[in-house]
């Protein structure tokens, strides 16, 4: 009995470890490669010496690193994106934590009407969208700059109604107690709720992050000029201007994970908390 | 005596409307306080969202060219007549459904089973989960470019790989039978990790003590699998399907960084082809109608999950 279980164990670990190879092994050669010059990519790619860091290479480990800052102002792309993710994600926190507190806490008319346009506007695809928020963008003259890239995506129906869900829960004693003091809704607000709800502006951050890291279509489509680029537009830069080096490329793709890798292993356990809500939720 | 009980009452009623005034102040503020609050994202959602949805619509029944903003002709439902016309949208259309009917069972089996492996009473568990959703933490864009070199047919990694095993080099992207296929793969193995994690909560929902009761009666894991396990996530399942279908209809970077849509068209995508008419072509007018069908697509979408998860709870 104690035999065969051993066996199926073994079995077992040996499948997913297998698995874990299968999932990894492209990331893997990417960090490797991009320690490589293009010479040794390319000698070791037959063998098991394609996913090893190498031996000493000429120029030291960073060269491909160096060399692609140089060759493309990626540092400027970085900024870019740096600037269009924190930016969508400072003014959505305060502006949909805002609205979900509305939506929770206060009687007016016409609330339940506007949650349900808040909550029916998750249905649009902003692919459908994008060349019409294009000519309005065009129009108020917000091509090529952080406004254009930025405003558009403030608000979120989908944060808003984490917020409110989150704000539904929330106990009424403590805004009770601070409204009988004499304090203004919006110093209750900023100086009382929000400092409590640490975990669901964390959730909501982690979320804007990673989406709006990870965009494409809008900054494609606002951001022509290479000044205006965000990383994820910026690599392609690699793949258009030949010749191609796969050692440069490899380099600059890693550094568009890292903000991403970062982000996960620090606040993994309010990412999957998030993720797991919605999920089972639903 | 008389005037004492005067001014009693007197003064009750001047509290009772002072209080009722300071209801109504109360409730005028709170009105106040609500739009306040609410009002900026409102405004930006309606701005940025339902206006251009609405000059979508608007749009689609036009000729609106992006080079000539000021001449723009009402010309009813000719675009979406044309829609029918267009081979590029037929196929488009074709590549989009082959690639979401392909990528929505995998995807999901294959998450499914991850979960599965994961779910047991195994040491380094987090290991494993972080090894299997590492691919979700790169990015599309990021993900696109790494596997372009990995398919190349020539040097790269996959098919040397394959080579190990005796397997001829294959030409992936290359060629208008694979890549398609070649797409699908990777985006399974990209996202895959992520519907893990929701299987995994869906899994941890399920009271344990159905599966030991079911074992007790001498159920084999396959019948507790098929009886406890699959009906437990069904709520899980319907999330899950709706999210990579309509992730899946909306397919567009790895097309467009890995082939360009090609070769051949094989893997231009609906979204790819409103793309180019609208933005490469500047024809306005008809990439919005091509949007208004490719929004009812996934409006369709939704209400079904609706109807199968109401049913769930009626």
């Amino acid at each position: 009995m104690r035999k065969r279980k051993l066996i199926k164990n073994t079995v077992l670990y040996v499948f997913m470890t297998i698995l874990a190879f299968l999932f990894l092994f492209p990331l893997i050669w990417m960090l490797v490669s991009s320690l490589k010059n293009e010479f040794q990519i390319f000698e070791d790619i037959g063998s098991i010496r394609a996913f090893l860091p190498p031996a000493a290479p000429e120029g030291g480990y960073f060269a491909n690193y160096i060399a692609a800052f140089q060759r493309v102002d990626l540092f400027r792309y970085m900024v870019n994106s740096l600037v269009y993710t924190i930016g969508i994600l400072l003014c959505g926190l305060v502006v949909n934590s805002m609205a979900g507190y509305a939506l929770a806490r206060f009687q007016f008319p016409l609330r339940h009407f506007w949650l349900a346009v808040i909550i029916a506007t998750l249905i649009i695809p902003p692919e459908s969208i994008f060349l019409p928020l294009y000519v309005l963008v065009y129009n108020l003259g917000w091509v090529n700059t952080y406004t254009g890239l930025i405003v558009p995506f403030v608000a979120n129906a989908f944060s808003i109604f984490l917020f409110r869900q989150f704000f539904l829960d929330f106990p009424k004693e403590i805004e009770e107690a601070a409204k009988i003091d004499g304090c203004s809704q919006i110093g209750i607000f900023f100086k009382i709720i929000v400092p409590l709800s640490k975990p669901i502006f964390a959730t909501v951050a982690i979320f804007t992050f990673i989406n709006h890291w990870n965009d494409f279509l809008w900054p494609l489509v606002v951001a022509t000029e290479d000044r205006m680029r965000t990383i994820q537009i910026g690599l392609q830069y690699f793949m258009n201007q030949p010749p191609i080096q796969w050692g440069q490329v490899m380099a600059a793709l890693t550094v568009t994970t890292i903000p991403m890798l970062l982000i996960f292993i620090f606040l993994q356990r309010y990412y999957i908390q998030g993720l797991t809500h919605t999920g089972s939720k639903n | 005596m008389e005037v004492d009980k005067n001014l009693k009452r007197k003064s009750r009623i001047r509290s009772q409307t002072k209080a009722r005034f300071n209801l109504k102040s109360q409730k005028s503020q709170e009105v106040i306080n609500g739009y306040v609050f609410l009002l900026p994202a409102l405004l930006l959602l309606t701005v940025f969202l339902l206006y251009p949805m609405g000059m979508a619509f608007y749009y689609s029944f036009t000729d609106f060219y992006l080079l000539k903003p000021n001449q723009i002709q009402f010309i009813g439902l000719e675009n979406f007549t044309y829609i029918f016309q267009d081979p590029e949208f037929k196929q488009a259309f074709k590549n989009t459904a082959y690639f979401a009917l392909l990528v929505v069972p995998i995807q999901m089996a294959v998450a499914l089973g991850l979960a599965l492996l994961i779910n047991q009473k195994i040491k380094m568990k987090v290991v494993f989960r972080t090894a299997y959703f590492s691919p979700v933490v790169m990015s599309l864009v990021v993900v696109s470019i790494l596997w372009t070199f990995l398919y190349n047919p020539n040097e790269g990694l996959i098919n040397e790989m394959l080579g190990v095993f005796g397997i001829s080099p294959q030409p992936f992207l290359t060629s208008p039978n694979q890549a398609m296929n070649s797409i699908i793969a990777m985006s399974v193995w990209q996202g895959a990790g992520f519907q893990m994690l929701i299987f995994l909560a869906g899994l941890q929902n399920i009271p344990k003590h159905l599966y030991e009761a079911a074992s007790i009666d001498g159920a084999t894991p396959w019948q507790q699998f098929w009886n406890i396990t699959l009906p437990g996530l069904r709520n899980v399942s319907v999330f899950i399907f709706v999210t990579i279908t309509i992730a899946a209809v909306k397919l567009l970077v790895q097309p467009m960084i890995m082939t360009q849509g090609g070769p051949l068209g094989s893997t231009k995508t609906l979204v790819y082809h409103i793309y180019e008419v609208g933005f490469n072509y500047r024809d306005v007018g008809y990439a919005s109608s091509m949007a208004v069908v490719f929004t009812i697509l996934v409006l369709l979408i939704t209400i079904i999950q609706r109807k199968v998860v109401a049913e769930e709870r009626g």
